[in-house]
């Protein structure tokens, strides 16, 4: 491996080095391919194979060639260090992976990106003694790549929080100033890294000083966004975990680091940029939270009378339609009534009844959520069909289903231009020739808007808990 | 002014990737089916966790003589790069799992 194989522009360089960058080629090649079987569902598990085994050939050849600028390898004691960190973060990642409960999974998703957030941050934070300050672009990388890190990691800590229940919406206009001046310290700060002229070593206060008040922006950032914002944020959160990453690259001169790290900035973008256009809101609107700040508009349909469906009718509605459309929601999740929601479903197609899923993109509070959800109470995929498709068929469905859903359909979206959710795309449930909405109470939806559709002529309330109605409902149709 | 032009090209290869792997990424996920997106994010999510290339090198060439600061916050971050990668990866394939076994 030590042997000298060529020669460019008077440096010579070994075998081993060839290996290694021949390696990460092959990595951000298996990222790209990965990335790509991802988005196609037969292809799916095979890409994520892929980019596994490009990450773990990477990780090897880093460990057995990598030098330093003085050519020399990892020392052995260094690679057992690495050896047994790598064992540790293992073990917690696949027994976490393991054995977390699927309705925990949008949590899971954050705390892993927050552990990512974490090692860019720690990375750009111990490199920075290292940092040649007389060139702006090298130390520019490596302050970028500390509070993109840091914002990642505590944003996606807050994010977790949030989903798990432990943290609540904290709303205050207050805090738009606090963000814009933390924001403004962020930039001061680094500019003054930048431009003093001073060590590294004499720069130590300045770059911690960065590193909290990162932190504490990420926490302000997140916290007053809602728990319906929730997907929007998540993606956003990820792609800025890829694009610290792709910071750190840059300090190592790294391609496989680059290439993977920005991949997964522009795929995580263009998630948070399909989630916002779900919500018919600009991600400035999402991060700056103007559901909390504007006074709810809803007009019109306030004082009417929500009307009760007792189970037997519901039953029998339902066992005696020739289509049924379930619209489920975060509620469904909370509820974890999955598993029932399956079985009811298999229960009315044995009468031949044709029950549909209509997933609306931002329903649950990650992208795609439903869609896991749904999926792990065995659900088939065929049956889950998105908003665009199922439409059409909303004025010929006999029956639909709204299970702890709300905003997403709300008909003010649609005729109520002074709404907050005005010109959002909904799933048309109005249109259908009744509905049944499956509500824990009386109270409104995130937006803190008025749902006409819970009001309307052919709408009936079945008022529980989402897993007890369902259960309720399986026994009474079963007994029919 | 002058130092941004030299920068530029001092990394010109990388500023190469950066420009066209944007691209890319935006190409290889477009049109992908909402069934996806939550394996996909997490995928995704575990890619970024290259990180870890990163914390190996950093740690690789740490001075394993003496505990410092260096190594116990470089330990870390080979931790956290490992468990976004792993955990990931598996989390991702468990999901992927789910929706495979109803394909009968």
């Amino acid at each position: 491996m030590e042997q000298i194989i060529g020669n460019i522009n008077g440096i010579d360089f070994t075998l081993g080095e060839t290996i290694l960058e021949l390696s990460y080629l092959i990595s951000a090649l298996l990222f790209v391919v990965g990335l790509k079987l991802l988005s196609h569902p037969e292809t799916a598990r095979r890409g994520n194979f892929y980019a596994g085994g490009g990450m773990i050939l990477a990780m090897i050849t880093t460990l057995l060639l990598h030098k330093d600028t003085e050519g020399n390898g990892i020392a052995l004691a260094n690679v057992w260090i690495i050896l047994s960190a790598i064992i540790i973060g293992s073990v917690v990642g696949l027994i976490v992976a393991r054995r977390v409960k699927m309705t925990a999974m949008p949590q899971l998703v954050s705390l892993f990106n927050a552990s990512g957030g974490a090692a860019s941050a720690l990375v750009a934070l111990l490199e920075f003694p290292n940092a040649d300050m007389t060139n702006l672009g090298s130390v520019l990388v490596t302050i970028l790549g500390l509070i993109i890190g840091s914002v990642a990691f505590s944003g996606s800590m807050i994010a977790y929080g949030k989903l798990d229940g432990k943290v609540k919406d904290i709303f205050s206009g207050v805090m738009t100033y606090v963000n814009l001046i933390l924001l403004i310290a962020v930039v001061a700060i680094s500019v003054f890294i930048m431009i003093s002229g001073q060590t590294p070593e004499q720069l130590n206060w300045a770059i911690y000083l960065l590193l909290g008040v990162s932190l504490l922006y990420g926490i302000m950032f997140v916290m007053p966004i809602g728990g319906a914002d929730m997907p929007v944020v998540i993606s956003l959160l990820n792609s800025f975990t890829g694009i610290a990453a792709a910071m750190a690259g840059f300090i190592y001169n790294n391609q496989a680091m680059i290439l993977g790290g920005i991949l997964v900035g522009a795929a995580g973008t263009i998630l948070t940029l399909l989630m916002c256009k779900a919500m018919n809101r600009s991600l400035m609107n999402v991060i700056i939270g103007a559901f909390g700040g504007e006074s709810a508009s809803g007009t019109g349909t306030e004082g009417g009378i929500m009307k009760e469906i007792n189970l037997s009718d519901a039953s029998i509605l339902l066992s005696y339609s020739k289509s049924v459309v379930i619209v489920p929601g975060y509620g469904l999740a909370v509820a974890q009534a999955q598993h029932v929601c399956h079985e009811l479903e298999e229960l009315l197609s044995g009468k031949g009844v044709s029950v549909r899923f209509a997933i609306h993109p931002v329903a649950g509070r990650m992208p795609g959520h439903m869609n896991v959800l749904l999926a792990e109470a065995d659900v088939p995929y065929n049956q889950l069909v998105e908003m665009d498709n199922i439409n059409p068929d909303m004025p010929n469905t006999d029956v639909v289903m709204v299970i702890g859903a709300n905003d997403v359909v709300n008909p003010a979206a649609l005729n109520d231009p002074g709404s907050p959710i005005a010109g959002m795309p909904i799933i048309n449930a109005h249109l259908a020739k009744n509905i049944i909405v499956m509500k824990r109470g009386r109270g409104k939806g995130y937006a803190g808007i008025e749902n006409e559709l819970f009001f309307g002529e052919k709408t009936r309330l079945l008022f529980g808990n989402a897993k007890d109605s369902l259960q309720n409902l399986v026994n009474e149709i079963k007994s029919l | 002014m002058e130092q941004i032009l030299v920068y530029f090209f001092t990394y010109k290869e990388a500023i190469f990737i950066i420009a066209l792997s944007i691209f890319l990424g935006i190409e290889v996920i477009s049109n992908v089916p909402s069934v996806l997106h939550t394996p996909l994010m997490s995928g995704a999510n575990a890619i970024s966790g290259v990180i870890i290339i990163g914390g190996i090198i950093l740690v690789g060439h740490a001075d394993s003589t003496k505990i410092s600061l260096e190594l116990i916050l470089g330990f870390f971050a080979v931790i956290f790069g490992t468990l976004n990668v792993v955990g990931g990866f598996a989390v991702t394939d468990r999901m992927l799992e789910m929706f495979k076994k109803k394909k009968k």
